[in-house]
């Protein structure tokens, strides 16, 4: 079949699906065993990686969306600079007695009935651009501003953690088969059967209490990484198994063979042979990741066992605004639709990269659902 | 096939058991403060603390422990003492027609969008119309339920009286049970109409260039006929499975945020109130009754694919 099908954003097809690779692509039926084009095997006009470019290029709307990311991740880095230099004041300084003047106009920050301003733009000279955030008077703005470092902190750092976690389980497990990955696999099997939220919550409802303490490493409970660690731990087993299932499918291969008969060691093979041949299908989870990531956080926050206070994210901000969500929905409004805008700038790129990437796009579904054939432990 | 079905059925015990040991590792290991107190409450007499010492087995050792939690949580005696002394289980249970009405409705809405979505972007895979959808889609996907519950409310019930604000009525006056669901339906089903569409779309696309339905063509099949009675029908079998196992999760109280942001008191809604007072027995109970669900599905979904397809019975599937 023509892999292009998948792809709506290249009109001319770019002759990857030539017959021969087709029959290279080793699907069963069960979509267990999805098998990339190995690097090497490039159709004219250059390698894999070189298709790939081309057609994530041609896919206008995925690379406006990682403007878009970086935009909101540029202006996140920027906090201090807007905090220090337009607004002058910090994400956790309360301005509740104060009056700002407005063009010869005197408006207080809260009202005595604990209404705080609403948006003020740039005629306050950049103070409460967004507002200020309930009976406390803190400057919107900057508090979105340092939430979002918070949020894609998580996002990104958490992705990271899930990535190196996956790929050294799943190359451990895929490659030596055997009781490392009976046990592997049976213990992401116990995690897959919980549900990602109340493991997520647990875990973060206990460490919020007493914090995180491994040997000499102590994090307080307001530190940033528990929810980082615990948002990467959760996620591990929706990457490692789809990743085991390719591995599994290319141990198989002709040139894992002749890397045994050269003697290679099992460390050559799993990280110079097989993580090459994974890199494809690494990229767009560890990208779809992020998404998720930054979902969890605001889910995890909003209960409470996510980000604790003194330090902020956009989950804890919702958490904060809804309980004055009939007064001043423009609260809860606000941090929601940066989660919104950042999650769907990650989401449409990660789509265009899977595309680009894997345009037999298997990678979604098994990263939710994995494959009930899997289980059964197929060698 | 009975053989496969007993086999996955031990496996799910198995699972459950050590879902059950991670639980109680979680909230007895990790903390480091006194669990006693933790259990009792903040206001707790230095007798009650004691109390509940015994009852929890906290002066025994960790084996001892755990079974005297588990039997307090399976029996049904597990008592809240930060929640108004409540029993933790018949908590729950009330809570599950609160849920069942939330997840069904829901289920039928993103199923039903789901599939629409997903067949009309196969269908035109690489169009306009394509695109569109997938846009649509992926907004879905992104969508934080907190966004989209808050405009709800604040614009449906708040500032034009659309719907009835929160709340649950019971079945018994069906009118007014659904005008109370009918926006956490909707905020729910988002999120996973979003997704289906995705994956039935892609599944769609690759079924379509399978030899039976070329086969089906040949015969002289009406396009129709192939779409919907070849195509469609095999395509949905990811989706049956995702269903499985997202119905699951739901049903055994995943829905925290939309219950308790909508006020609907159900087991998500005990959740996210045992969360805000940290009451640790509530959530080992309830996160416990979660996993409960979803091996439960997961195991259903098995069996059902095995019986479905013997290559998965038969264990020459993958590779």
């Amino acid at each position: 079949m023509p892999p292009e099908s998948e792809n709506p954003g290249t009109e001319a097809p770019i002759p990857i699906g030539t017959g021969a690779l087709d029959a290279d692509l080793g699907i069963g039926p069960d979509g267990a065993g999805v098998v990339e084009a190995a690097p090497g095997e490039a159709g004219p006009g250059g390698g894999p990686w070189a298709v790939a470019w081309r057609r994530l290029r041609r896919n206008k709307v995925a690379l406006f969306s990682l403007a878009v990311f970086l935009l909101i991740v540029i202006c996140c880095l920027l906090a201090p600079v807007w905090a220090n230099q337009v607004a002058h004041t910090g994400p956790n300084t309360t301005h509740t007695l104060e009056k700002l003047h407005v063009g010869g106009e005197v408006r207080e920050v809260v009202e005595p009935s604990g209404k705080a301003i609403g948006p003020q733009w740039f005629e306050a000279g950049g103070k409460f651009f967004l507002g200020a955030d309930g009976h406390l008077g803190r400057d919107e703005m900057v508090r979105l501003l340092y939430g979002g470092r918070s949020s894609l902190f998580i996002g990104i750092v958490a992705a990271l953690i899930t990535t190196i976690l996956a790929v050294t389980f799943a190359l451990l497990a895929g490659y030596y088969g055997g009781w490392p990955d009976t046990i592997i696999s049976r213990a992401m099997d116990v995690i897959w059967a919980f549900p990602v939220v109340l493991l997520g919550i647990s875990l973060g409802i206990v460490l919020a209490v007493g914090g995180l303490v491994i040997g000499p490493i102590h994090l307080k409970s307001s530190s940033l990484w528990i929810p980082t660690l615990i948002i990467g731990v959760v996620y591990t087993p929706y990457m490692a198994r789809p990743l085991r299932g390719e591995i599994l499918a290319l141990r198989e291969k002709e040139f894992i063979e002749a890397a045994i008969a050269q003697g290679a060691s099992g460390f050559r093979i799993m990280f110079v042979e097989l993580l090459p041949n994974l890199l494809s299908t690494i990229i767009v989870f560890f990208t779809l990741n992020i998404a998720n990531n930054m979902l969890l956080e605001a889910v995890l926050s909003y209960l409470g066992a996510g980000v604790q206070p003194p330090s902020s994210s956009w989950g804890t901000m919702i958490s904060e605004g809804f309980q004055a969500l009939y007064s001043q929905p423009i609260l809860t409004i606000i941090p929601g639709t940066a989660i919104l805008l950042t999650v769907l700038s990650v989401n449409v790129f990660g789509d265009g990269l899977r595309d680009a990437l894997d345009p037999k796009s298997k990678v979604r579904f098994e990263a939710r659902a994995g494959t009930a054939a899997e289980m059964d432990n197929p060698i | 096939m009975l053989r496969f079905a007993v086999r996955r059925l031990l496996g799910a015990i198995a699972v459950l058991f050590a879902i059950s040991v991670l639980v109680f590792l979680i909230f007895n290991v990790v903390p480091a403060t006194n669990p006693a107190q933790r259990i009792a409450g903040k206001n707790a007499t230095p007798q009650l603390i004691k109390n509940v010492e015994k009852e929890w087995g906290f002066d025994k050792s960790l084996p001892e422990q755990y079974w005297t939690q588990m039997k307090l949580i399976f029996t049904g005696e597990a008592t809240s003492y930060s929640l108004a002394h409540i029993n933790i289980d018949e908590r729950i249970l009330e809570g599950i027609p609160v849920t069942a009405s939330l997840c069904i409705g829901a289920a039928i809405i993103w199923l039903a969008f789901g599939i629409l979505l997903g067949y009309i972007s196969a269908m035109n895979a690489g169009g306009l119309v394509d695109r569109f959808v997938t846009v649509i889609a992926l907004i879905g996907i992104s969508m934080p339920v907190f966004w989209l519950a808050s405009i709800f409310l604040y614009y449906l019930t708040y500032k034009v009286e659309l719907f009835p604000a929160s709340g649950y009525e019971p079945l018994s006056n069906p009118g007014k049970w659904a005008s109370h669901l009918i926006l956490p339906w909707i905020s729910l089903a988002v999120l996973f109409a979003g997704f289906y569409s995705r994956v039935l779309r892609s599944s769609m696309l690759d079924v379509m260039n399978e030899d039976y339905v070329r086969t089906a063509r040949a015969k002289g099949l009406s396009q129709r006929r192939v779409t919907v009675r070849h195509v469609l029908r095999n395509s949905l079998i990811p989706i049956v499975t995702l269903f499985g196992l997202d119905f699951g999760v739901l049903i055994g109280g995943g829905a925290i945020i939309t219950e308790s942001l909508f006020n609907l008191e159900g087991v998500g809604y005990f959740t996210a109130e045992a969360l805000g007072q940290q009451d640790f027995p509530s959530i080992m109970a309830v996160t416990i009754f979660g996993a409960f669900f979803i091996v439960l599905f997961n195991t259903f979904v098995d069996i059902a694919y095995a019986y479905l397809d013997p290559r998965i019975r038969l264990g020459t599937s993958a590779v």
